[in-house]
């Protein structure tokens, strides 16, 4: 299946050293699995499409089980576009930004992505609590090594702290999924059975240890108040595109094991500590919001502004836990919930890259470094502007859809609550708007690195004359913006194909 | 009677591989008998085979051993043991000491290497297979004695000490297992498991706790675990290999077997708590370590606390054999990975030494995070699956508190195992010369890729 293809291509690129080769064939595959994913999509109705269940590990009920449905299809074509955007958007003499040319460090780079993409399709589409697993452990520490290899500042200490972090986050979730196996006679880890069993529905403090030991690991990943605090560091040191793979796919692992894993098989649970969730995802959204707010690098204020976005999907997911509101509210929440995934996936995403951007061209990513770019820099200025605006809500682009529906839809059940997280769409509309303003508007003032005038070399790849986005980092960012602009014209691209998947989701937390 | 030899054969192979070896090697001049460790590779090979074709089954020599599937895959991991390590052997100086063309020595070390891996063992295997005590009591002596030996080959300083604290341990504790074996058999009547099984009550207790004790120190468990550091940092890493392994695979499945033998003492409570210790303390004493082999050594004995786990849920759940058996497969192949990574590398055993390895050695590099990861449980590595067996049997025999710790436990460890991986990674100084043994980077290279796809290959089992 499509998880495989990156592997197949990463063995074959062992031996290769041509930067060119490598480059190419992370380029071409990227573009493939774009390809593979919307086909995919496209057969995508009620229940799972493209099923593929094999047993492992017999003995012990593991099974490889892949499958895709309406929640994993739009996350796994969104994941496809942001590797191919990475990859866009490394194609030149140094891939990761840092100046490092040595083409083995380019070859690993480009091995690690490869990796990385394979599993991050691998996590959204495995129906198998082991092989969930194992792709979402094996993302951490290939994204361990991108940071630690590629990173900036203290990189190999925000590394550290995120691996320790999500890996003992990781262990604890496998605890919770171990007793769910072995609350069923027969033992085993398909999802789908455990979905049907509802195992843990009359045992009730087993219940709620295993989706607290499920809740904390996923919760790490998300990340949620007050366990976000790996997210900011490993942001900031990462490189470009680390970070971009890091905030648009791996942080959707979290939030897609609630409604994959805590919903659908914990449902009984989940309804006892919606509340919980709510109040956490309330706290996320305004601490996120707050935090962010007080920041003066460009990348660690995006770092937070995910947290409070991903604040907004807890809230939904725990308002879908509120039997009592309806059911077509709820099917509202789960699917913006979803597209909130897959929109913030893309806009964080291009963020991201033009973060990267700036860091490269003038060693920073001080907002207060740089101002009046409209002038030298106009791609640039569109570019930022258009992803700022999305990740703030405004409508016609993705993050209003997901916004407006998660709000609906939790407004009927936590009405105080839905309040009070709206507060933090204000708050992140004026931080988005005062950076917009403080760094494309006014007078032209650049760091000195971006100033130099830069020199000319001989190669495949120039460097660029003006410090303003290359043609390569343009497409990269525009695909994403594009994908976000698609969404919010037509939301209907995505939640049709959502709304069914999210009423079984529904449907299964409800019993 | 032919039938009983019969099932004997692996073991016989290895036997005749040995004593073939040591009548060839006499006649081979000094630090020239490759030939000994090729006979030692063929037996070994010849060994494995006979196993897995297994011509008998059952019990045999009168209820004393038996042959089934934990005997038989005793017999695979242990005979697969042999052959990496002999390889490994293979590399100049693999086995301590540096080799001196200007004055060769007399002794033939290579050849008593091979000879004594070979019959511990055969030792390993009969400890598997024992279902009698006194056989379990003379396979201890068997598996362990031939090791002493083997730490005191490089003959230095370093490794007497850890060759005189070797033979005492394994004599101390291999007495007191030979006490236990009489005082049950005062108790029973008789020495066969079958005969124990009626035993309750504090005496019976004390007898099993005393056997307990021979086989927790040929395992490098907690109470008995004292000679795994001073062994494995005093002897070369091919040597430490070979300590941490063997033995061990032996003495886990005979731990099993006496687990199942008397249910009426509370052998699981005993080995839950031993487990414990073993893991916590192992994990404990690692992390200040910055010799890599006395590193290793504790994190040995931390995942005997792990390979545990399924031993004390044996009685409850029929999940614990392929636990067992598969967590044992993937640890032996893990620990030699890194123990291969290290006599690769032979002068650099301390974690300063390791800065910048991946610049230098890339594929080696790659082999060591494989391999320490692998000994964390990071997924999609065979101890993954080991680990993930292991705390399903513990859940679903209803030692959950037992799992939760393990779980504490590899948590903790991902901290020593981190502190190796990042120096690796790291920059580091330019060196002028390291030079890498060309057969042990092999080993590391294509255990570690035996350990990533190992979990795949389940698919087939």
């Amino acid at each position: 299946m499509m998880w495989v293809a990156p592997l197949a291509v990463a063995l074959l690129l062992v031996p290769v050293t041509r930067r060119e080769v490598l480059l190419g064939a992370w380029t071409g595959l990227a573009l493939l699995e774009v390809v593979l994913a919307v086909v995919a999509w496209t057969s995508v109705g009620v229940g799972y499409a493209h099923e593929v269940a094999v047993p492992w590990i017999p003995a012990f009920g593991v099974g490889y089980h892949l499958g895709l449905d309406g929640i994993s299809a739009p996350l796994v074509a969104m994941t496809t576009l942001v590797f191919l955007a990475v990859a866009l958007y490394s194609l030149r003499h140094d891939p990761a930004g840092d100046g490092d040319t040595d083409e083995r460090r380019t070859r690993g780079y480009v091995l690690l992505f490869l990796g990385l993409e394979a599993v991050s399709v691998g996590v959204f589409t495995a129906l198998d609590l082991v092989l969930f697993f194992v792709f979402f452990d094996v993302s951490i520490v290939l994204m361990y090594f991108v940071i630690a290899g590629w990173g900036s500042g203290a990189r190999a200490r925000s590394a550290l702290q995120f691996f320790l972090y999500t890996f003992v986050g990781s262990l604890v979730m496998l605890l919770g999924f171990l007793s769910l196996a072995v609350a069923v006679p027969q033992i085993t880890f398909d999802i789908p059975t455990l979905a049907a069993t509802n195992p843990l529905a009359d045992r009730g403090v087993a219940g709620m240890l295993t989706l607290a030991a499920i809740g904390i690991g996923l919760a790490i990943k998300t990340p949620v108040w007050p366990l976000h605090t790996w997210l900011p560091p490993a942001h900031t040191d990462a490189p470009a595109g680390g970070s971009a793979v890091l905030a648009a796919v791996l942080l959707k692992m979290g939030t897609y094991g609630f409604v994959r894993i805590a919903l659908p098989l914990l449902p009984g649970p989940w309804r006892g500590a919606a509340l919980v969730a709510v109040v956490l995802g309330v706290v996320s959204v305004l601490s996120g919001a707050l935090v962010a707010l007080a920041q003066r690098d460009l990348k660690r204020l995006v770092a937070y502004t995910s947290v409070n976005h991903m604040g907004y999907v807890l809230l939904a997911l725990g308002a879908a836990g509120y039997a009592a509101a309806g059911s077509e509210a709820r099917v509202l929440a789960v699917t913006g919930a979803t597209v909130q995934m897959v929109s913030h996936g893309l806009v964080t995403g291009a963020l991201f890259l033009l973060a990267g951007t700036l860091r490269e061209r003038g060693g920073t990513s001080v907002i207060g470094a740089w101002s009046g770019l409209a002038g030298p820099m106009p791609r640039f200025s569109w570019t930022f502007a258009v992803a700022a605006f999305a990740s703030l809500g405004l409508p016609g682009l993705s993050g209003f859809v997901a916004e407006f529906s998660m709000l609906a839809g939790s407004l009927p059940a936590v009405p105080v609550a839905t309040v009070l997280a709206a507060l933090g769409l204000a708050i992140t509309a004026g931080l988005f708007l005062r950076a917009v303003q403080s760094m494309l508007l006014g007078d032209r003032h650049l760091p000195a690195a971006a100033e130099r005038p830069p020199i000319r070399s001989t190669g495949v790849f120039r460097r660029p004359v003006s410090p303003d986005l290359r043609v390569a980092e343009t497409t990269a960012v525009g695909l994403l913006l594009a994908a976000s602009l698609a969404i919010g014209i037509a939301p209907a691209l995505v939640t049709t194909t959502i709304a069914p998947a999210a009423t079984s989701v529904v449907d299964l937390v409800s019993r | 009677m032919t039938r009983d030899l019969l099932a004997l054969a692996p073991e016989a192979l290895l036997a005749l591989g040995a004593v073939l070896g040591l009548a060839v090697g006499t006649w081979l001049p000094p630090g020239r008998e490759g030939a000994v460790r090729g006979i030692g590779v063929v037996a070994a090979l010849a060994a494995g085979v006979v196993a897995v074709a297994a011509p008998v089954a059952g019990p045999a020599f009168g209820g004393t051993f038996a042959v089934d599937g934990a005997t038989a895959a005793v017999r695979v991991i242990v005979a697969g043991a042999v052959v990496v390590t002999l390889v490994l052997a293979g590399d100049p100086s693999a086995l301590g000491g540096t080799p001196d063309r200007a004055s060769p020595t007399s002794a033939r070390v290579d050849t008593a290497f091979a000879v004594l891996l070979q019959l511990s063992a055969v030792g390993a295997m009969l400890l598997g297979g024992a279902t009698d005590l006194l056989l379990l009591a003379s396979a201890v002596l068997l598996a362990g004695l031939p090791l002493a030996a083997l730490a005191g080959l490089a003959r230095d300083g370093r490794s007497t000490e850890a060759a005189l604290k070797y033979f005492l341990s394994s004599a101390l504790f291999g007495l007191l297992a030979l006490a236990g074996t009489t005082l049950l058999l005062g108790l029973a009547g008789a020495t066969a498991y079958p005969a124990l099984a009626g035993l309750t009550g504090p005496a019976p207790a004390v007898g099993i706790v005393l056997v307990l004790a021979g086989l927790l120190m040929t395992a490098g468990a907690v109470p008995a675990h004292f000679w795994v550091p001073d062994a494995v940092d005093g002897t070369s890493p091919v040597t430490g290999a070979v300590l941490t392994t063997t033995a061990k695979v032996g003495a886990l499945v005979a731990l099993w077997r006496l687990a199942l033998a008397v249910p009426g003492v509370p052998v699981p409570l005993l080995l839950a708590i031993v487990a414990v210790g073993s893991m916590s303390l192992g994990n404990l004493a690692a992390f200040a370590q910055t010799s890599l082999r006395r590193l290793l050594a504790y994190s040995t004995v931390s995942q005997v606390g792990y390979l545990l786990v399924p031993v004390v849920v044996a009685r409850e759940t029929a999940l614990a054999l392929p636990a067992l058996l598969g967590y044992l497969a993937a640890y032996v192949v893990t620990n030699l990975a890194v123990f291969a990574v290290l006599a690769a590398r032979p002068q650099a055993l301390e974690i300063g030494d390791q800065r910048g390895l991946a610049r230098r050695h890339p594929g080696l590099a790659v082999a060591l995070a494989v391999g320490l990861l692998g000994l964390v449980g990071t997924p999609p590595t065979v101890v993954f699956a080991g680990k993930l067996a292991g705390f399903t049997a513990a859940l679903d025999g209803g030692w959950a508190w037992l799992a939760g710790v393990a779980v504490l436990n590899s948590i903790a460890s991902l901290f020593y195992y981190l502190r190796w991986i990042a120096p690796v990674f790291s920059a580091g100084d330019p060196v002028l010369r390291d030079p890498v043994a060309p057969r042990a980077r092999a080993v590391a290279v294509v255990l570690s890729a035996v350990s990533l796809v190992g979990t795949v290959a389940a698919v087939v089992s």
